[in-house]
C-alpha cells in the first residue's frame, strides 16, 4: 500500500474501502465520513475515479477510498474490474459496503460476492429514510445475525449514521483476524455446484502461490468463465501450471450444464437470489405496498408519450434561460471587475513607449486579456454547472437518457450521451472539457468514443464571440435565422460526424446494451448541487490558469519573433523622429511649447489618448465629469492641451497639433504591428497555408487567427482583435474595424459563412484534446481528434466557399443550402439504419 | 415462444430464460431480470424504445433489441407454479 502508515504501536491507521452498488450513495457517505474538511483528492482515471481521503478518530488515520458503484463484481465491465482488483489486490483492512436500504433484495447480491471475497465487512444500510417513506421495516440486528456482520443504518443526505459507522469500522478492524472467513450462515450454498467447487478448492489448497487468494471464491469464478480469474491464475501459476486446473473447470462446467439444463452463471445467480431471501426473510417487512410510488406517479406525467417532449424542451429551455441569458447579465456586473483588475495591472506594467512598447508591458497585457475572456464566463458555467446537477441528483437526467436514446442510438450515440453533449453546449454555450470528462458514465465503449468526438462539435461558449462577430458585420438582416442556423446545426453536424465514424474508424469497438435503471426521484440538496458546480468550474479555471495562459504565451512568442529587422526598424523610427519634429517645430513659440516638449513628450501623447478613452467610455455628464476631475489631478500642466480652454489660442493650436501627433503615431504603429505580424513565424505558417486556404476563402489573417484558436477557442477574436486592430485610443468595435477592413479587400458574407462551418467543425481546442486524451488513453485518438475534424472542416469550407462562389450564392442562401442539406442527409441516413438495423436483428433471431 | 419485447405496457411476466451471452446476460441478472423474477412493463419511451420495466423495488429500461433476447411468460397462465424454485 502506497499510504504511509502510522509507526506508533498504539495509534493504528487502516484503509477502508467504500464498496456498493451503482446510487447506492457510497460517495455520499464518503464526503460524510471524511468531511468537507478534509483533503480530497480526484485521480482520473481511463474511464472511473477512484477518489481518496481520510479522517482521523482517536486510534490514528483512516483512509478511506470511494469505489465506483457496481452492480456485482464479474470482469465484464471496466467500473467492476477496477473494483474487483482495488479490493483484491489492496486487500483494505475494512470494507464498507453501502447498499440501499429500500432495494435490499438487489443489494444483498454484491454482498454475498464481498463475503466471497472474504473481506472483513461493514454492512452500511443507507437511504433508510427512503426505505421508511415506503414503508419498509429492516430488522438490522436480525440480518447483522444472519451474515454475522456488523450493521448500521445511515441517512447518507442528512449525515446520519456517521459516528456509528466509524465506530463499526474500528471494532470490524480490531477483530479482524477473527472473521477472515465469512460467517458460515452468509455462505451460498450452490447445490449441485458444490461437488466441483470443493474439489477445485482442494486443488487450490495445494498451490501455495495460491494461498493468498480466497479460494472458494476463485473456484466459482473458474466455474463461471470469468475471463480475468483465468488470467489471474496464468499469472499467478504460469500457462503449464493453470491449463490443467482450467480443463478440469471446463470438464466441471460442461458436465454441471448437460445434467441441469443452464448455465453456471445462472445457476449462481439463483442460488445466490434464494440465499438473500432467506437472508430477507423477517428481517424485511413492508416492501412493495402496492401503493404506486411517488416516483411513480411523476414519471405518468413526465414519461407519457406526449407530454415527455414537452417536459424535455421546456427543462432544456429552462437551463438555457438561467444559465446562458441570465448568466450574461451576470456577466455585465462582473466584467467591470475584471477590466478594474486590468486597469490595475495595466497600471503596474511599464508604461507604453512612443513606438515599440517594452514587451514586459504586451506580453503582461496579452496574458491578462487571455485570462479575463476566459474568466468572464465563470459565472455563467457556475450557474450551467449548478443547472445540470440538479437535473443529475433528481433523477430526471436518466429520464431523458431514456427518452433520447432512440434517437441518440440510431447515430451511434447512447441516451447517456445526453449529458456530455449538454454539458458541450448543445444549442449555446457549455465547454468541451467537462463534457469529454462526463463521457465517463457511458458504458458503451463504441458510443463513447463517439460521443468524445463529437463533443466538441457544439457550439461552447468560446465559439460564440467569433459567431457574434461575423453576424453582427455580415448577417445584420438575417440574423435571427442565423442564430437559428448555428445552434441547431451542431447536433445535426454531431449526429452525422457520429455516424460516420462509427461506420469507419470505431467499428471494431466493444458496444454494450443500455440497461440501465431508473432511480427513484430525489429530491437534490444544496451541498450537493454546489459541490458539483463548483467542482466543475474549477476544472474550467484550471485549464485558464494552465494550458492556455502556457499556450498564449507561445503564440505570442510566434506572433512576435523573429520581428522587425533592424534596417525596418530604423525606418520607422526616422518617421516618428520626423512627425515629433514637425510637432516641435509647429509650436515653435507657442506658450506651451515647454510643457510639452523635452522629456515630457511621451508621456503627454500617452495622456492625450487615455483622455480621449477614457472620454469615450464615460457614460453620462457625471461620468465625463468624474474623468475630468480625474486627468485635472494627474496632470493639471497637460490639461489645456487635450481639452483647450474656451479663448485659449495657443492650447487651441497646442492641441491640434498634438492630435496630428497622436495620429501619426497611431498610424505608424498600426503599419510596424501589421509588418511585425506579417513577418512572424505564425503569420509565415498562415501565409504558407494561403494555397489551401484560399479555396475555402482564407487569407493569412484568417489563418493565423484559426491556428491561435486552438489555444483556446476565445483567442480567435482576440486574435483577429490583434490583426485588426488599431490603436489604443481607438474605440471602433472590431466588427466595424472588421467589417471596413475585409469587404474594403473583396470578403463577402459568403467567406463568413465559410468561416462559420470551418469554426464549426473545427478541432477541439488544446485543454479538450488533453482531456480526449485522458479519457481515451491514447495519443493516436488525441491525434485523430485534431486531424480528423481539421480536414472535415477545411473540406467543407472549401466547398461551399468555392461552389458558392461559382454558382453566385449569397451568404444567407449558402448557410441555408448547407443547413437543409445537413438536415435531409440526417434524415435520410436515420431511416436507411433504422431498416437495416431491423433486418439484421431479424437475421440474428432466427439463428437462435 | 413470446419475449418480452412482445408484452404490451401493464403486462405482468415472469422470466423463462436469457439468450443474450456475456456481458450483456450478466448486467441483466445484475440489475434482476433472473429467471423467474417478475417483472411489469411499465411504458415504452415517447418513440417506442426503450421500454421501462418494473422489478421489486427497482425500474429498469432496456432496449427493444435487448427485450427481444429475454423469454416469458404471461404471469397468468403460470399462476399455480410457486414463486421460486
Ligand atoms: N434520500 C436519500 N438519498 C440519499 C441518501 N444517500 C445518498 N442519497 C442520494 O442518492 C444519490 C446517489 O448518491 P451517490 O453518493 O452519488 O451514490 P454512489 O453510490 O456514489 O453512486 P455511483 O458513484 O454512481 O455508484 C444522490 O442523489 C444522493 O443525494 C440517503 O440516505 N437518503
Ligand atoms: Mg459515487
Amino acid at each position: 500500500m502506497s499510504e504511509p502508515r502510522s509507526e506508533q504501536p498504539h495509534r493504528k491507521d487502516v484503509q477502508v474501502a467504500l464498496a456498493g452498488q451503482q446510487n447506492a450513495g457510497k460517495s455520499t457517505l464518503f464526503n460524510v465520513l471524511t468531511g468537507a474538511r478534509q483533503h480530497v483528492a480526484n485521480y482520473p482515471g481511463v474511464t472511473v475515479d477512484k477518489k481518496h481521503g481520510q479522517y482521523s478518530d482517536d486510534l490514528g488515520t483512516v483512509y478511506t477510498v470511494d469505489l465506483p458503484g457496481t452492480y456485482s463484481l464479474t470482469s465484464f465491465s471496466l467500473e467492476e474490474r477496477v473494483a474487483r482488483e482495488f479490493l483484491l489486490g489492496e486487500r483494505p483492512d475494512v470494507t464498507v459496503n453501502v447498499v440501499d436500504a429500500s432495494n435490499l433484495r438487489r443489494s444483498l447480491h454484491l454482498t454475498l460476492q464481498l463475503l466471497e471475497l472474504e473481506l472483513p465487512l461493514v454492512l452500511a444500510l443507507n437511504m433508510m429514510d427512503v426505505a421508511a417513506s415506503r414503508g419498509i421495516q429492516v430488522d438490522k440486528d436480525l440480518l447483522a445475525r444472519r451474515l454475522g456482520l456488523a450493521v448500521v443504518t445511515t441517512v447518507g443526505r442528512k449525515g446520519e449514521g456517521r459516528e456509528a459507522l466509524r465506530q463499526a469500522i474500528r471494532g470490524v478492524e480490531d477483530g479482524a483476524t477473527a472473521t477472515e472467513r465469512p460467517h458460515p450462515a452468509a455462505v451460498v450454498r450452490y447445490g449441485a455446484l458444490e461437488p466441483a467447487i470443493e474439489q477445485l478448492m482442494a486443488r487450490f489448497a495445494t498451490e501455495p502461490r495460491l494461498s493468498d487468494l480466497p479460494r472458494r471464491w476463485l473456484a466459482l469464478q473458474l466455474l463461471q468463465g470469468d475471463t480475468a480469474a483465468v488470467q489471474l491464475l496464468a499469472e499467478r501459476l504460469g500457462d503449464d501450471a493453470a491449463r490443467p486446473l482450467r480443463e478440469t473447470a471446463g470438464r466441471f462446467i460442461d458436465a454441471f450444464e448437460t445434467a441441469a439444463g443452464i448455465e453456471v452463471s445462472d445457476h449462481v445467480v439463483s442460488c445466490r437470489d434464494q440465499a438473500v431471501e432467506r437472508l430477507l426473510k423477517g428481517a424485511v417487512q413492508g416492501a412493495g405496498n402496492g401503493r404506486p410510488s411517488l416516483t411513480e406517479r411523476i414519471d405518468r406525467f413526465v414519461l407519457n408519450r406526449w407530454a415527455a417532449p414537452f417536459f424535455l424542451v421546456a427543462t432544456v429551455f429552462a437551463i438555457y434561460q438561467v444559465s446562458i441569458v441570465w448568466g450574461y447579465e451576470i456577466t455585465t456586473y462582473t466584467w467591470p471587475l475584471l477590466a478594474k483588475a486590468r486597469e490595475l495591472i495595466a497600471g503596474l506594467l511599464p508604461g507604453a513607449d512612443f513606438l515599440v512598447d517594452p514587451y514586459t508591458r504586451s506580453l503582461g497585457l496579452w496574458l491578462v486579456d487571455s485570462a479575463n475572456t476566459l474568466l468572464n464566463y465563470v459565472p455563467i458555467f457556475l450557474i450551467l454547472f449548478a443547472a445540470i446537477a440538479i437535473i443529475e441528483d433528481s433523477g430526471y437526467m436518466a429520464r431523458i437518457a431514456f427518452i433520447l436514446d432512440k434517437i441518440l442510438h440510431r447515430f451511434g450515440l447512447h441516451g447517456q450521451s445526453t449529458l456530455p453533449l449538454i454539458l458541450g453546449g448543445v444549442f449555446a454555450g457549455g465547454c468541451a472539457v467537462p463534457g469529454v470528462m462526463a463521457t465517463k458514465g457511458i458504458p458503451d465503449t463504441r458510443a463513447r468514443m463517439a460521443t468524445i468526438f463529437t463533443v466538441p462539435f457544439m457550439n461552447c461558449l468560446a465559439k460564440v464571440p467569433l459567431y457574434t462577430l461575423l453576424l453582427g458585420i455580415f448577417f445584420v438582416e438575417h440574423k435571427s435565422l442565423m442564430l437559428f442556423y448555428i445552434s441547431t446545426m451542431t447536433i445535426v453536424f454531431a449526429l452525422l460526424v457520429a455516424k460516420l465514424l462509427t461506420k469507419t474508424v470505431l467499428r471494431g469497438q466493444e458496444t454494450s446494451p443500455f440497461v440501465m435503471e431508473l432511480p427513484h426521484y430525489h429530491l437534490p440538496t444544496v451541498t450537493g448541487v454546489l459541490r458539483r458546480s463548483f467542482e466543475r468550474t474549477w476544472q474550467y479555471i484550471k485549464k485558464v490558469g494552465t494550458v492556455v495562459l502556457a499556450v498564449a504565451v507561445v503564440v505570442f512568442a510566434l506572433l512576435h519573433l523573429p520581428g522587425l529587422s533592424a534596417e525596418r526598424k530604423a525606418h520607422y523610427e526616422a518617421e516618428a523622429q520626423a512627425a515629433v519634429e514637425r510637432f516641435a517645430a509647429a509650436l515653435e513659440g507657442n506658450t506651451y511649447r515647454d510643457v510639452a516638449l523635452g522629456g515630457n513628450l511621451v508621456p503627454l501623447v500617452r495622456y492625450f489618448t487615455d483622455y480621449k478613452r477614457a472620454k469615450l467610455n464615460a457614460t453620462g455628464a457625471a461620468g465625463s465629469a468624474r474623468v475630468t476631475e480625474r486627468f485635472q489631478a494627474r496632470n493639471a500642466d497637460f490639461y489645456p492641451l487635450v481639452k483647450p480652454p474656451a479663448g485659449d489660442r495657443d492650447a487651441r493650436k497646442a492641441w491640434r497639433e498634438l492630435r496630428k501627433l497622436a495620429r501619426a503615431r497611431q498610424g505608424l504603429r498600426k503599419d510596424m504591428r501589421e509588418e511585425r505580424i506579417r513577418t512572424s513565424l505564425l503569420g509565415t505558417i498562415g501565409r504558407g497555408l494561403e494555397p489551401v486556404t484560399q479555396l475555402a476563402g482564407f487569407d493569412w489573417k484568417i489563418n493565423i487567427a484559426l491556428l491561435s484558436s486552438f489555444a483556446a477557442r476565445e483567442s480567435s477574436v482576440a486574435t483577429l482583435g490583434v490583426l485588426f486592430q488599431q490603436d489604443e485610443d481607438q474605440n471602433a468595435t472590431l466588427e466595424e474595424r472588421m467589417g471596413a477592413e475585409t469587404r474594403a479587400g473583396g470578403a463577402t458574407a459568403l467567406l463568413a459563412v465559410s468561416m462559420i462551418l470551418f469554426f464549426a467543425l473545427y478541432p477541439p481546442c488544446l485543454a479538450t484534446t488533453i482531456m480526449v486524451k485522458v479519457q481515451t488513453g491514447s495519443y493516436q485518438w488525441m491525434l485523430f481528434a485534431i486531424v480528423f475534424p481539421t480536414l472535415l472542416g477545411l473540406g467543407v469550407a472549401s466547398a461551399v466557399y468555392s461552389i458558392g462562389t461559382a454558382v453566385g450564392a449569397t451568404g444567407i442562401q449558402a448557410m441555408s443550402a448547407v443547413y437543409w442539406g445537413a438536415v435531409a442527409l440526417l434524415l435520410v441516413v436515420g431511416l436507411v439504419s433504422d431498416r437495416q438495423a431491423s433486418r439484421r436483428l431479424r437475421a440474428r433471431l432466427a439463428e437462435t | 415462444m413470446l419475449s418480452l419485447n412482445d408484452i404490451r405496457p401493464g403486462g405482468r411476466v415472469r422470466i423463462r430464460r436469457h439468450l443474450s451471452t456475456g456481458a450483456v446476460r450478466q448486467r441483466l441478472l445484475d440489475l434482476g431480470l433472473m429467471p423467474n423474477a417478475v417483472v411489469t412493463v411499465v411504458r415504452s419511451a415517447p418513440l417506442n424504445d426503450p421500454i421501462e420495466l418494473k422489478l421489486d423495488a427497482s425500474n429498469v429500461s432496456l432496449r427493444r433489441r435487448e427485450a427481444r433476447t429475454i423469454e416469458v411468460s404471461p404471469l397468468e397462465a403460470d399462476a399455480a407454479e410457486p414463486d421460486h424454485v
